[in-house]
């Protein structure tokens, strides 16, 4: 539904991206993974209309469409929930989910309609919180990073991106967050999953496309694949 | 339930201004006649409007220095319209709020677009309006507003007791109506609807504190116009904090900026709003302490208004750090520092053991501010 093709970046002397091609469907979680430096976050800024991509074309259903700044991807249906969560911790819940979006009537907040929204959306994911008029500051780590994700589907996207979502987390939050991410799969959503961790990474995703050094190093389908040949992928072992 | 689980609100406060009542009523047994509690109420109605603006500003977890300066000069500006040059009570008053939105603009310009901390914008404020006012009044240095004119009578009007009864029970009328209102519409969209018991104390206890207020005040000159004004403004403060959009986008803005912006919130636009608010308000509190000094001179809005309005909306609750509090700060703190001053006026406490008291609850305020931010951090 959304491709990237033959992506290149250049940063002065520094070859970011180099004719990157990535496509994601419908309810499909497709992994990034790769080492530090191989592109990953360029990539995901060039499709979050973060940067703008000195060649290639990012196309949905086909079609090519501009991506020249967060409001355009926005408009494309793409999402993206970044690594610092990006939540107003004074601020509760549902104003949270709702922050830059407020349901309101001549700039009167529409509180009731807001918080209906919330729970139905909270409930839908399954993501349990006891109180959502709390601030966001008293709840766990697992839980925010549960808002930040409720949060980007308020616009109702069709592509969303997480970057590394369950880096700053224990192990059972690690589980709550990999169980939402399947609850958006089953949601059809297209799903791009930024993550270091492999473990996580063959728990949720579909397919893996591996990034080394600016350029497409590989693409597996997650379930068959051994563990090893993704890793030869990601530090070039396997051209040995 | 210790302080790192829980926002206590404002029941620190309330139970400050208690002790406070308790002490100096037992010390002075004028503190607690309806004569001295009228003045008290006077006395807090300019500095609480003041501090009502520095909410606004604080809330954004930025500063402003110049509140005391701005409320001197627009006061000297509305002054000189008003009596020197013959204008309309009102056209003045006007004039000079406008005169605080440009120089509220003026600042919020230099912190947003210059990227100056709003510490020393202000502080440049607070030096600059105060020459300017200066130097508007000139040798004289003192006008007098007329007695019977209308800034003047802004503090000596005075509600007949039936209406500040009245009044009374129209408030309880219309918040109970919302709140019924409120419960009615959540249950009509399947949501949890808050205890009845609880909400129905609630309304009990607005209806009897605001009759013993009315009664009080009715006991000696009626309720003041003065205390309605500054309430109105209180109330409406904190409906727009609580209810709009702009409200939101301030706690947004002042919980975290980066957040705000990327959310799409236009937070440059809220930060010089919040300055124009504060500005604005500042100055209508300098007409306010004109009316009832029924003058301007050197030192208005000078010595120590600026830091008893920024005490006023810290010990209210209203946290340095940003992002936390409610308009009712200003009423409640000023109402905690006012009686605090009022009670040691009437116990002839010399003002050195004054200064040092505001501090001390000053400086209790401030730590549990900081104590409650520390629990909420993880």
């Amino acid at each position: 539904m959304l491709s990237a093709i033959g992506v290149s970046k250049r940063y002065n002397a520094v070859q970011a991206l180099d004719g990157v091609s990535l496509d994601l469907r419908a309810g499909e979680v497709v992994a990034l993974v790769g080492d530090n430096g191989a592109g990953k976050s360029t990539l995901v800024k060039v499709i979050s209309g973060v940067v703008t991509p000195d060649e290639g074309r990012i196309e949905q259903d086909g079609h090519p469409v501009r991506v020249n700044d967060p409001l355009d991807a926005q408009r494309i249906g793409v999402s993206t929930v970044h690594q610092d969560l990006a939540l107003c911790e004074n601020l509760d819940v549902i104003a949270n989910l709702f922050l830059g979006a407020e349901r309101h009537r001549w700039s009167v907040l529409r509180h009731i309609r807001m918080e209906r929204t919330a729970r139905d959306l909270l409930s839908s994911l399954d993501v349990r919180i006891r109180d959502i008029g709390v601030p966001v500051a008293m709840l766990s780590g697992g839980q925010r990073q549960s808002v930040a994700i409720a949060r980007a589907l308020i616009g109702e996207p069709r592509v969303v991106i997480l970057d590394e979502p369950t880096a700053a987390l224990g192990v059972e939050q690690t589980a709550q967050v990999l169980a939402l991410i399947r609850r958006l799969r089953e949601r059809g959503l297209a799903v791009l999953l930024i993550s270091h961790n492999l473990a996580d990474v063959r728990a949720v995703s579909d397919r893996i496309v591996v990034l080394r050094l600016g350029r497409n190093a590989g693409e597996f389908p997650t379930e068959g694949t051994a563990p090893e040949a993704v890793v030869a992928a990601i530090t070039g072992g396997g051209s040995l | 339930m210790n302080l790192r689980d829980r926002d206590l609100g404002s029941w620190p406060v309330v139970g400050g201004l208690a002790a406070i009542a308790v002490v100096f009523g037992v010390l002075n047994e004028h503190f607690l006649s309806a004569e001295n509690l009228t003045n008290l109420a006077l006395q807090m109605a300019a500095t609480g409007t003041i501090s009502l603006g520095l909410v606004l500003v604080i809330l954004l977890g930025e500063i402003d220095l110049s509140a005391g300066s701005v409320s001197g000069l627009c006061a000297v500006v509305m002054t000189i319209l008003y009596v020197r040059h013959g204008w309309n009570p009102a056209a003045a008053v006007a004039v000079a709020l406008a005169v605080a939105a440009l120089i509220g603009a003026l600042h919020g310009f230099m912190f947003t677009r210059l990227g100056i901390p709003s510490f020393v914008v202000t502080l440049a404020g607070l030096i600059g309006w105060q020459g300017l006012m200066l130097y508007l009044l000139g040798r004289g240095g003192t006008i007098n507003l007329p007695f019977d004119g209308a800034v003047a009578k802004l503090s000596d009007t005075w509600l007949p007791p039936w209406a500040g009864f009245l009044l009374a029970a129209l408030i309880v009328g219309i918040r109970t109506g919302s709140v019924l209102n409120g419960r009615r519409m959540r249950r009509a969209a399947g949501l949890p609807v808050p205890s009845g018991r609880w909400s129905a104390l609630r309304l009990v206890g607005l209806a009897v504190a605001l009759a013993a207020v009315a009664a009080v005040l009715s006991a000696d000159r009626g309720v003041p116009l003065l205390l309605l004004i500054f309430a109105a403004l209180v109330v409406a403060a904190d409906l727009v904090l609580r209810h709009t959009t702009f409200g939101r986008h301030v706690f947004a803005v002042g919980g975290n900026a980066e957040a705000a912006r990327r959310a799409g919130i236009h937070v440059t636009r809220i930060r010089i709003l919040a300055f124009v608010g504060g500005s604005v308000l500042a100055a209508f509190g300098g007409i306010l302490a004109a009316g009832r000094l029924a003058a301007v001179n050197q030192s208005s809005g000078s010595s120590d208004t600026l830091l008893m309005a920024i005490a006023a909306a810290v010990i209210g609750g209203v946290s340095l750090f940003g992002g936390r509090g409610r308009a009712y700060a200003a009423l409640l703190g000023i109402l905690v520092i006012q009686s605090i001053t009022n009670g040691m006026l009437l116990l002839n406490v010399d003002s050195s053991v004054r200064y040092m008291v505001t501090a001390a609850v000053l400086a209790v305020a401030v730590a549990i501010d900081s104590l409650a931010r520390r629990g909420q951090k993880r």
